[in-house]
């Protein structure tokens, strides 16, 4: 089965549609049939708008939700009002509790760690092991490796490698996005997979973090917000009298 | 040693000469993988074509990913802002050509 390559974090700014359309047109020539928007809150009218916009390029389309809480409890908060909203949710995890709460939590997709230092590195064992419990994936933004240089994309590199060994190790499924809103930062999903053994992730794994593991999270949240989905393993085939 | 030709297809609103554009591919391997790295690849410029913004370069086989990364890493040539994209790989120049006219970029 041909590979259908997935870049869930294209940060298009959705309040300018002619830049939305420029960023998509160009994910849909560098070869990605799935792109995920985030979106700064729950606007119908502009979701509907993005997805027109993803149609007529082509390209499958994905809303998504980065959240950015500052403490455990906002998170909880968060998710109870939004997740039934989107189809993929992020968490930028700028703490070690935000971080431990996200990774116990099943409604979380992505995790994504936005703080280059390793010492503020919270991804550590006991955090995959909490995210391989719960369906969470690791997010690994391309766009800070494109944009440093010297020292702090070299601290980069160390911090993304320590964080991708310790998620293989415990089975977390990694996801490579762009992260980038500028189509000039763009790449082609394999160029994005060869930037990833930069920081040791490379051959068949790295593919996966750009094709099978990002279109694994929006096919089984497609399914759970499905209007026939009753819990994990049921479903409603057939409603009606005779049933 | 197997070789490996790349069609390489250049992304920006300016044109560059191919001294810049290699200077810029050197560079970008220099930079991620050192004089040591950079010694490995066996890069060599095969065609350029400023017109239509796309060169074939050359590198050995074990050494494509590298090449692969190295291109990908740049984003701008002479403080201009481009992207790199390969567009095929192969190991001849003519079945390169063939593959690389299926998948135009811009």
């Amino acid at each position: 089965m041909k590979r259908v390559y997935a870049d869930l974090h294209l940060c298009a700014d959705c309040d300018r549609m002619e830049q939305v359309s420029q960023v998509v047109s160009k994910a849909s020539k560098l070869g990605y049939g799935l792109v995920a928007v985030p979106f700064r809150k729950f606007f119908e009218e502009q979701i509907r708008q993005v997805r027109e916009t993803c149609e007529k390029a082509g390209v499958d389309f994905a809303s998504r939700m980065d959240l950015r809480p500052r403490t455990p409890e906002e998170l909880v908060t968060n998710l109870r009002k939004l997740r039934r909203r989107f189809e993929v949710v992020a968490v930028m995890c700028e703490s070690k509790t935000v971080a431990r709460q996200a990774a116990k939590d099943r409604r979380v997709d992505l995790l994504n760690f936005p703080q280059p230092d390793f010492r503020r590195s919270f991804f550590d064992a006991a955090e995959a092991e909490l995210a391989s419990n719960c369906l969470a994936s690791l997010e690994v933004d391309v766009k800070p490796l494109l944009t440093l240089e010297g020292p702090a994309r070299i601290k980069l590199l160390s911090s993304l490698r320590r964080e991708v060994t310790t998620a293989m190790k415990f089975h977390v499924p990694i996801v490579i996005s762009s992260g980038v809103s500028d189509g000039m930062l763009m790449r082609k999903p394999k160029e994005l997979a060869a930037l990833a053994s930069l920081f040791d992730l490379s051959g068949t794994y790295s593919l996966e973090a750009v094709s099978k593991n990002p279109a694994a999270i929006v096919k089984r949240n497609r399914e759970k917000l499905g209007p026939k989905f009753v819990a994990p393993g049921i479903r409603i085939i057939r409603r009606g009298k005779d049933c | 040693m197997k070789r490996r030709y790349l069609a390489v297809s250049i992304d920006s609103h300016e044109t560059f000469s191919s001294h810049e554009f290699m200077d810029a591919v050197w560079g970008a391997v220099s930079k991620l993988f050192g004089e040591y790295g950079a010694s490995q690849v066996g890069l060599s410029l095969i065609d350029y074509d400023e017109t239509s913004k796309s060169a074939v370069i050359r590198t050995w086989h074990k050494t494509l990913e590298t090449v692969r990364t190295a291109l990908a890493s740049i984003t701008q040539i002479g403080k201009k802002p481009v992207a790199l994209h390969v567009l095929a790989v192969s190991g001849t120049i003519k079945a390169l050509h063939r593959a690389s006219e299926k998948q135009p970029i811009s």
